[in-house]
């Protein structure tokens, strides 16, 4: 290679240098100054006890095994008598080895009951590594600071509860505006006669205490119904005849 | 004449115990010389990660090369016979970590065609987002470090500040700014996050308009091409032969890229440019990367025009299950072509997963490299051969 | 032979003065330059430096010193170990030398000898050997590579930086470095318009400057220790005190010859071409304290912006290949440094 003399190649790169130098630096000075996580980042995982029922879903998942669970089975006494005593998993430990974990979100997946959460929780270090097994306190303590999530892009597909409740919600709407439209026309014809169609939209305050109307009782039992269905049946009758005579007395009354 | 040639312990692999000199004892009338074995690594400052290279050294001259591998073997195949799939897609993107989209990339792929899932069109294109967002991000590694071990301390701190607005970018989407774990068989985890598409667009440009700061920096600089220039030149048929990739095969001319050859995801309706060097020394390999930072901008600015709104993933069964049979999947992972050997017998877990990798060939050209070159050249060229020891070793 | 300020006639007195203000200079002039390396190589690389050590990050070099000194003192099992301790000095004595016969202000030095560009190119090369001696001593394959090839890099590199200076005393008359400087603020080109030595020689105070950039193997000719081949070159097996010593003894070097430079080209401690300093009375201070402080500001003024520019080499290019170097000095410079002298002397016949 012949020898070159300086040339201008070399005086870009120093102005490139002198020009960095004097606008001012990117860093961040950490502890001074927390940095700024997106809601979806990979801090910890956090565990809202209350929603667990231990299905042990995300302990099988998990691709290190580091979630450990204990559950003992407990046998709840029914509430009226004769009924089947009920049985209810209790969640005894649930522990996660951080040390273990590979942050890889496959347990917060595959939770049906959304038990887990990402937090970006990120200053848990400690001095000794079995330290960073947690159990379920701290991770329960962790659910404070999970974000909402964020909203989705443009174009994309909404979750299909939010998705379901929006357009019940426009149904709704849209019902409501025709039925006030529909109202506005008809409120110089009907009067009062629109008082029984439209009573559903009225506030009904009657109380009827509950019983059996016997006819409707002895007429299902004959029928072949069996006694729980028969008393029901007989309630709920009794319960809609009485409501209709009192509203009977007060729409005379009026 | 006589030429005698004393290698104490010849038959043992290289570097092994009694690593020992190696004697040449020439005819009379010559001076003895004593070639020096020099084993650069597993740990040292040049090479990416835990790569040995044993080198013998006449003088200054390099004679012969090994790269000795292994270091980083962490048994990716057989743990993957032991998993299934979406836990995979969590393991495989530890191999190339620079750029671990295109890894799981590869692996979705070849259960959703073994499976012969009809993945959304929106999935499929915020797939070319991700994996050209990772070449970028490979690259740009590749760009700072190359300059750091010619030298030039300053470059890689601009190439990180770069990965780092980038990595911030990938994390509002899939919430890990080196292992993302985003794809998933049948599309992708969840949709990106609002504003994601028009901070990437605003990224394209920081970027493109750094990628010109770097070549002020490096690609102009007279010092960096006289250490680059004609050094570990790669000629086109021995790259091939020992099954180079990616930007090291495209420096020395040929344009062999997975994406135009064989394309998958949404490669086919956008314009792939790939950028050819024309001799195949280290600065090709350098303007190379460059360039070709600059192609992925450009197909990223396509592909934000271009997705469509829908959903990005398909109801899957609750345990996915590919159906029995084989298939091989190629890719253009951002170092070189990446092959997935998926063999399956129906259950949940593959029976054989093999992945070919790219950083395994690359290095293994290395060996022709070195050979004639001096020291100071060889951490041109060790810097110049685009490598990942994770990927290497897997 | 001009006097020094503080020439008193307690000649005792005066030495061990003398002694303890070239010692003070020497140990905190590198801080200087050495913190001005940390803050201006970070800020050229978008980041802050050390700013948690007091007041962003001044105190960091002298936290670094102490911690040096407080680590353990190791020395390889098959080390030479008298040479290997004391390489570091070697390495580093002569810099404190070259300091005894710069003026670093009117007045300010310790002994202005009628031979002192000689004296101090000459003290600069002694350096070498301690490279050497390091090298050698540390037993470790790196180190020697490294030493081989600073030896020959230093060799190569001593001829411009001497042609360079060589042109200088032509130019000045004389050989005393104050001598030098006066005659830089007599200088007038075409008799008229007055300038220092770097205007007229500007191809000489360029060989000088690279030649000195090589001298201390500064990027870019910083291929002896080449940190991502050879580990640190002949520092490698050197810990604490004797690793502290090195640095020093490297960022002293470039204060040394930094002021060798400004001495030379940049018209020593005069503030512009042709403008003297303030001598008047200020306070209590009588007119020549006054003008040697003064001095002594515009000195390290120069000295802190050479130091600046080789930090500003150091941030931008990559490094140089052995045989490029070696190419560019036996080929490029010294025939260059030649062409400078020749140009010189017919100027001064003929002017």
């Amino acid at each position: 290679m012949p020898a070159t003399l300086p040339q201008i190649g070399l005086l870009k790169g120093l102005a490139l240098t002198l020009k960095t130098m004097l606008k001012p630096a990117t860093t961040a000075q950490y502890p001074h100054v927390k940095p700024a996580l997106p809601p979806r980042s990979r801090g910890v995982i956090a565990l809202m006890e209350e929603n667990c029922t231990v299905c042990m879903l995300c302990a099988r998942e998990c691709p290190d095994w580091c979630i450990y669970i204990d559950s003992h089975k407990e046998v709840v006494p029914p509430k009226d008598e004769g009924a089947r005593a009920r049985t209810r998993n209790v969640l005894d430990r649930f522990a996660i080895d951080f040390a273990l974990c590979m942050y890889c979100g496959i347990c917060i997946e595959v939770c049906p009951f959304d038990a887990l959460f990402w937090s970006p929780e990120f200053e848990y270090s400690t001095y000794s590594i079995r330290e960073l097994t947690h159990e379920k306190e701290q991770l329960r303590a962790w659910m404070d600071t999970v974000p909402a999530p964020p909203e989705l892009e443009v174009g994309a597909e909404l979750p299909k509860e939010i998705a379901d409740g929006l357009a019940a919600a426009r149904k709704a709407a849209e019902q409501a505006s025709a039925a006030v439209t529909a109202a506005a026309d008809a409120a110089p014809a009907a009067a009062k006669e629109g008082a029984g169609p439209t009573a559903t939209a009225v506030e009904e305050d009657i109380h009827v205490e509950v019983q059996i109307d016997q006819a409707v009782f002895d007429q299902l039992i004959a029928e072949g119904k069996t006694e729980r269905v028969a008393r029901a049946k007989a309630k709920a009758a009794y319960v809609r005849a009485e409501k209709a005579r009192i509203r009977a007395e007060r729409e005379s009354g009026q | 004449m006589t030429d005698t040639l004393l290698r104490p312990g010849s038959g043992m692999l290289p570097g092994g115990p009694g690593e020992g000199m190696l004697v040449e004892v020439r005819g009379e009338g010559e001076l003895r010389t004593q070639d020096m074995n020099l084993n650069i690594g597993p740990q040292h400052p040049a090479t990416h990660g835990v790569l040995r290279v044993v080198i013998d050294l006449d003088g200054e001259k390099i004679v012969r090369a090994t790269p000795v591998i292994g270091y980083m073997h962490r048994g990716f195949e057989k743990l993957a016979e032991a998993r299934d799939y979406r836990q995979i897609i969590a393991l495989v993107n530890r191999h190339d970590w620079l750029s671990a989209f295109c890894n799981e990339l590869g692996v979705a792929l070849a259960v959703e065609r073994m499976m012969e899932l009809e993945v959304p069109d929106r999935a499929e294109w915020i797939r070319v987002l991700m994996a050209e967002w990772n070449r970028v991000l490979n690259h740009l590694m590749f760009v700072g470090s190359f300059g750091l071990e010619l030298g030039a301390i300053t470059p890689v701190f601009f190439a990180f500040r770069e990965r780092e607005d980038i990595q911030g970018l990938m994390e509002s989407a899939t919430g890990g700014r080196l292992h993302f774990t985003y794809t998933r068989v049948g599309g992708l985890k969840e949709d990106l996050p609002r504003g994601f598409l028009a901070a990437s667009a605003k990224m394209t440009r920081n970027v493109r308009v750094r990628n010109s700061e770097y070549r002020d920096l490096l690609e102009g600089n007279e010092i960096f091409k006289a250490r680059t220039r004609k050094v570990g030149i790669l000629p086109p048929d021995v790259a091939l032969d020992y099954g180079v990739s990616g930007p090291t095969l495209h420096a020395t001319g040929i344009a062999e890229d997975a994406r135009v050859t064989e394309p998958y995801c949404r490669y086919d309706k956008v314009n792939v440019h790939v950028p050819v060097g024309a001799t195949g020394d280290s600065y090709d390999r350098f303007q190379i990367l460059l360039a070709r930072i600059d192609a992925s901008l450009d197909i990223i600015d396509q592909v934000l025009d271009n997705i469509p709104p829908g959903p990005v993933n398909v109801k899957l069964p609750k345990i996915v299950k590919a159906p029995e049979g084989e298939i091989y999947v190629r890719t253009e992972n951002p170092l070189g072509q990446g092959g997935y050997y998926l063999v399956s017998d129906g259950k949940k877990n593959p029976w054989r997963l093999k992945m070919r990798t790219p950083s395994f060939n690359n290095i293994s050209a290395m060996s022709y490299l070195l050979k004639d070159q001096l020291l100071s050249d060889m951490i041109a060229i060790l810097g110049s051969v685009f490598f990942v020891v994770g990927d290497v070793d897997r | 032979m001009t006097e020094s300020l503080l020439a008193l006639d307690n000649v005792w007195l005066a030495l061990l003065l003398k002694v303890a203000a070239i010692v003070g200079f020497f140990l905190v002039a590198p801080l200087v330059v050495g913190y001005i390396e940390h803050k201006g190589l970070a800020h050229m690389q978008a980041r802050l430096g050390p700013m948690e050590a007091a007041f962003h990050g001044i105190g960091q070099l002298p936290a670094d010193g102490i911690k040096f000194i407080q680590k353990e003192d190791i020395i390889p099992a098959n080390a030479d170990k008298w040479v290997f301790s004391l390489a570091p000095g070697v390495a580093l004595v002569p810099a404190m030398v070259i300091l005894a016969v710069i003026p670093l202000g009117p007045g300010l030095w310790a002994e202005d000898l009628d031979t002192g560009v000689f004296f101090a190119l000459a003290v600069s090369s002694v350096s070498v050997i301690g490279i050497l001696m390091a090298a050698w001593s540390s037993a470790s394959k790196y180190s020697l590579m490294g030493g081989i090839r600073a030896a020959a890099q230093l060799i190569a590199y001593e001829l411009p930086l001497v042609l360079g200076a060589a042109a200088v005393v032509l130019q000045a008359g004389t050989m005393s470095l104050v001598g030098i400087v006066e005659a830089q603020n007599d200088f007038r080109i075409l008799g008229v318009v007055p300038m220092w030595f770097v205007l007229p020689q500007a191809l000489g105070f360029l060989l000088f400057f690279v030649a000195s950039l090589a001298e201390l193997s500064r990027p870019p000719f910083d291929m002896p220790i080449a940190d991502s081949e050879l580990i640190f070159g002949h520092m490698t097996e050197y810990t604490g005190l004797r690793y502290a010593f090195f640095m020093l003894a490297e960022y002293a070097g470039i204060v040394v010859l930094s002021a060798l430079a400004v001495v030379l080209f940049l018209g020593g401690w005069y503030p512009l071409p042709g403008v003297g300093l303030p001598s008047f009375d200020v306070l209590f201070l009588p007119g020549e304290v006054v003008a040697a402080l003064a001095g002594f500001a515009v000195t390290m003024g120069k000295i802190v912006a050479l130091a600046f520019v080789m930090i500003w080499f150091r941030a931008t290019f990559p490094r140089l290949r052995e045989d490029q170097l070696q190419r560019i000095s036996w080929l490029a410079f010294i025939p260059l440094a030649i062409l400078n002298i020749v140009v010189v002397a017919v100027f001064k016949v003929v002017a």
